[in-house]
């Protein structure tokens, strides 16, 4: 008994460390490419670098013009972030908070949006109507848009389980509706709203469909096209590639593994009820 | 406590205006603009009845295989990522040594862009230099070292691969969620009245985990149906129309400057998912609306 537990013990351990090498090798593959020359790079293997090439960075900054991607994508990122996080918690909170059927049905056709599919072809003919195609505040707004949905149903069910009592004795005290939400409310979401943020930064910052249709200029673009461009243009140098790679997802990685409670928190809402 | 006054309206404007505009009006001026011939090469914009439709559901053009391999797409990769990401959630809910980091890594590829994925995959999955290949032909297996992307018969199954690769951990840190959930009584139980490792889990993991199983299940459907950014990082269709699936349809046609036929798909898909949608929502809501 005790020597079948031992072995199915170190079976299962070695399953799972098969499993994650598996899941990982094509990430180290690209990290350890990005360090290597040009024909070093050329087979793509496993193999470390012979000498290490820190320069390949510098070279994908200026040729893949990195700054101006980086610069967009942080635009975006930020812009929507902002937006979409403060919209859906005042919407989440005026609409769980009022009991009446209107905000219920209100709060449905906002839900309603986690499913939409975006009809991009007439998108662009409503974003040339309201003079935003090819600009960046277009592609903030659109953005924040987009994660509404989601951002409304992560909050309102958060905001539901705060006591109505903290509103009533405020409004006694005289608190105007904003005051109440922003020096009362708005402190108690904290931990919903760093959810919301990291999740709308990520997609954000992975998203690329969106440029893809609405932005005509290269100049617009976030790092996820200016990478794909790249790739496009220089895909012989796979060592600079995978450098370009490494430095598009290095902000990504690091929000991950900061904000990763919080990510899976968010991720799972909805789908368990304890 | 007056409600109307201490939670004001134009609270919600914001969040109203912009989910209007950008993301109603569109799906519905869509479902309008597809009985239409609306198009770049010229201004005007007339009335053709169903004429987009018919030409969307005709058998002589591609656009039935779009949809069937939309189908397709949604139907493998939602299965394959059901039961893969079961086994790992089981087993990611053992005692095993760094449990947290094979999580993290496990989730890894999920929080990667899909476009990013899309070009390492490129990569590896290049015939010559290729690193699956490579492998394949360094275990003795040349004869399995196939064109991944480029052959149409085999090329939409790398695809699918791929996008199960990448959308596994997210599945998987769901289904560990909705296992850490169940209450550990039942198992000391089970284990007191000699229950195998298998009983248990169809006895009482799976029972339990349904409610999870829908939500993955729909999530992945929702995913697979809405699926551009894997395919056209990877292959963008091709070759010939062998990965095609309904957005990169939809973006052809836009890039072509056929903004009907473009529409016309949409709306297919924005009626469809509206329905679907309806009842996803009822499902995920029902505990808050219903209290």
């Amino acid at each position: 008994m005790k020597h079948r537990k031992l072995i199915s013990s170190i079976a299962i351990n070695a399953v799972a460390c098969i499993i994650s090498i598996i899941l990982l090798i094509p990430l180290l593959l690209i990290v350890v490419n990005s360090f290597k020359t040009s024909l070093a790079a050329s087979d793509m293997t496993l193999a470390l670098p012979k000498e290490w090439q820190f320069d390949n960075f510098k070279v994908v900054i200026e040729k893949g013009k990195l700054d101006t991607a980086f610069f967009n994508s942080l635009v975006y990122s930020v812009g929507s972030v902002a937006l979409c996080s403060m919209f859906a918690a005042m919407t989440s909170f005026v609409l769980s908070r009022r009991r009446n059927k209107s905000s219920k049905i209100l709060y449905l056709f906002f839900v309603l949006g986690i499913t939409m599919p975006i009809n991009f072809v007439s998108l662009m003919k409503v974003m040339q109507t309201i003079q935003l195609y090819n600009t960046r505040t277009g592609i903030i707004l659109l953005y924040a848009a987009l994660q509404i949905p989601f951002a409304i149903f992560l909050t309102y069910g958060f905001i539901s389980k705060i006591p109505r009592e903290i509103d009533e004795a405020a409004v006694i005290d005289g608190c105007s509706p904003l005051r109440l939400f922003f020096s009362i409310i708005f402190p108690l979401l904290k931990p919903v709203l760093v959810t919301v943020m990291v999740l709308t930064f990520l997609n954000t910052w992975n998203e690329f469909i969106l440029p893809l249709y609405f932005t005509g200029s290269t100049d617009k673009w976030p790092m996820t096209l200016a990478v794909y461009n790249f790739f496009g243009m220089y895909f012989k140098d796979w060592n600079l590639v995978c450098a370009d790679i490494v430095l598009t997802s290095l902000p990504v990685i690091l929000v991950y593994f900061l904000g990763q409670k919080y990510i899976v928190s968010g991720m799972t809402s909805g789908s368990v009820k304890g | 406590m007056n409600e109307r006054k201490s939670y004001p309206m134009y609270f919600v404007f914001g969040a109203l205006i912009l989910y209007v505009v950008l993301c109603v009006i569109p799906g519905v001026i869509g479902v309008g603009y597809s009985f239409t011939d609306w198009s770049s090469y010229s201004d005007t914009i007339n009335f053709v009845g169903l004429d987009n439709f018919a030409t969307v559901f005709s058998p002589e053009e591609n656009y039935l295989r779009y949809l069937s391999n939309t189908m397709i797409f949604t139907v493998f990769t939602t299965f394959c990522k059901s039961i893969i990401g079961l086994a790992l959630a089981v087993l990611l809910t053992k005692k095993i040594k760094g449990l947290n980091i094979h999580r993290a890594i496990m989730y890894m590829p999920a929080v990667l862009s899909t476009l990013i994925v899309g070009m390492i995959f490129k990569s590896i999955l290049n015939p010559q230099s290729g690193l699956l290949n490579a492998f394949l032909r360094s275990a003795g297996l040349g004869s399995l070292a196939l064109k991944w992307l480029t052959d149409s018969k085999i090329a939409f199954w790398s695809v699918m691969f791929v996008d199960i690769w990448k959308g596994i951990g997210y599945i998987m840190t769901i289904f560990i969620a909705g296992i850490m959930a169940i209450s550990p009584v039942y198992y000391e139980a089970a284990e007191i009245d000699g229950a195998t490792s298998w009983q248990r889990f169809k006895s009482i993991t799976m029972p339990l985990l349904m409610p999870t199983v829908a939500v993955t299940t729909v999530l992945n459907v929702l995913y697979g149906l809405k699926v551009f950014d894997i395919v056209y990082a990877l292959t963008n269709g091709g070759p010939g129309y062998a990965t095609e699936v309904l957005y990169t349809g939809v973006y052809k046609e836009f890039s072509k400057g056929r903004y009907a036929v473009g529409t016309t798909l949409s709306s297919v898909m924005f009626i469809f998912m509206i329905i679907v949608g309806f009842f996803m929502i009822r499902m995920m809501t029902k505990e808050e609306v219903e209290e």
